[in-house]
């Protein structure tokens, strides 16, 4: 099928609106990134050991079939991403789109998460009180865990109580690697 | 109803879509075809309420975005004597075997589009009967009217 083909149709696609998700990817030192963002913004980050079918059929799910890989929208998104691996950006200036996140508290949690700054790290208990509800410890740890936006919504700032680096999306290997990265991570075990 | 990403229907059936719209309007027109047939699913999309055979869903647009083509060409004056499209008079045709394609465009129209959809869509009969508007049997006995034509008018 030729290139020109597929271009020609997406941009008479994204023209008519026709476009409700976008996708593309990209290699990053964390192995390749699938990022979706809809016109509100971007709504998911797949790490490469995620299976990204699964994860745009999710979204074509309980978003919108319309779900197309029209790189050029994210654009932007990529750029503030290789900008942050390369060390020159600390904070994302992005939109952000929380429909895939459809419990209030866990939209809190993630919420919160978003502000928490480049370089600190909270625990779960903090996000848990910050986010309305101390005893709720465990629901948070499920809410970041499902987190869709990883990386531009820093979940991998938040840890155990003891310190302890618990569980990740992209895998334990790409949390220690994000926080080495800020600066943040030589501490912890 | 679970529908997959739009981009799945593109990325299987775009080849298919596009060889049959070859076979059924010529390798030109076949263009603007295909992109009408796909902006025209993506518009349908989500309201699509049974998402199990999304090939002779496309397909079956593509056929229709086909007999639109073939209208609009038979609506267009013809500023020169009429050329023989027969054999050879179309030097970019996709379909390696412009003459049995010829053949196929002279059936009647409905035994046409089930020629087309049967062999350059590769639909089965069931399908093709959605897509023409009429039974399984129908289809079937369709195809085997158009088939029986183009074998007598065949040379031997």
């Amino acid at each position: 099928m030729s290139e020109d083909r597929i271009a020609k149709l997406l941009s008479r696609a994204e023209a008519e609106g026709l476009v409700d998700v976008a996708y593309t990817d990209f290699d990053s030192p964390i192995g390749k990134l699938t990022v979706a963002a809809t016109d509100r913004g971007l709504m998911r980050v797949v790490f490469d050991r995620e299976d990204t079918d699964t994860a745009l059929g999710e979204i074509a799910d309980q978003v919108s079939p319309r779900v197309l890989e029209s790189p050029a929208r994210l654009d932007l998104v990529r750029r503030e991403l290789e900008e942050y691996f390369e060390g020159r950006r600390q904070d994302f200036d992005l939109p952000l789109d929380w429909a895939l996140v459809r419990s209030p508290f866990r939209r809190r949690v993630l919420q919160h998460t978003a502000g928490i700054p480049y370089g600190q790290l909270e625990t779960y208990r903090e996000v848990a009180v910050a986010a309305g509800n101390v005893k709720a410890v465990r629901a948070t740890g499920g809410a970041l865990g499902s987190n869709p936006i990883p990386v531009v919504v820093p979940c991998h700032r938040v840890v155990g109580s003891d310190g302890r680096l618990t569980g990740y999306a992209g895998g334990l290997d790409i949390k220690r690697f994000l926080l080495a990265h800020e600066g943040t991570g030589g501490t912890l075990f | 109803m679970k529908l997959p990403p739009f981009q799945t229907l593109i990325d299987r059936h775009a080849d298919d879509v596009l060889r049959y719209l070859r076979a059924s309007v010529g390798v030109v027109e076949a263009e603007d075809c295909f992109q009408e047939t796909f902006l025209s699913a993506l518009r349908a999309y989500p309201q699509l309420r049974d998402g199990r055979n999304l090939r002779g869903w496309v397909l079956t647009i593509a056929h229709n975005k086909a007999l639109d083509a073939h209208r609009a060409r038979s609506r267009r004056p013809v500023p020169v004597p009429e050329v023989d499209d027969r054999v050879g008079a179309e030097p970019e045709s996709g379909p390696p075997d412009t003459r049995l394609w010829t053949a196929v465009r002279e059936l009647p129209q409905k035994q046409r589009s089930a020629v087309y959809l049967r062999f350059a869509g590769d639909l089965d009969y069931a399908t093709i009967g959605e897509a023409i508007g009429c039974s399984e049997v129908a289809a079937r006995q369709n195809v085997r009217a158009g088939l029986a034509t183009i074998r007598k008018g065949w040379p031997r």
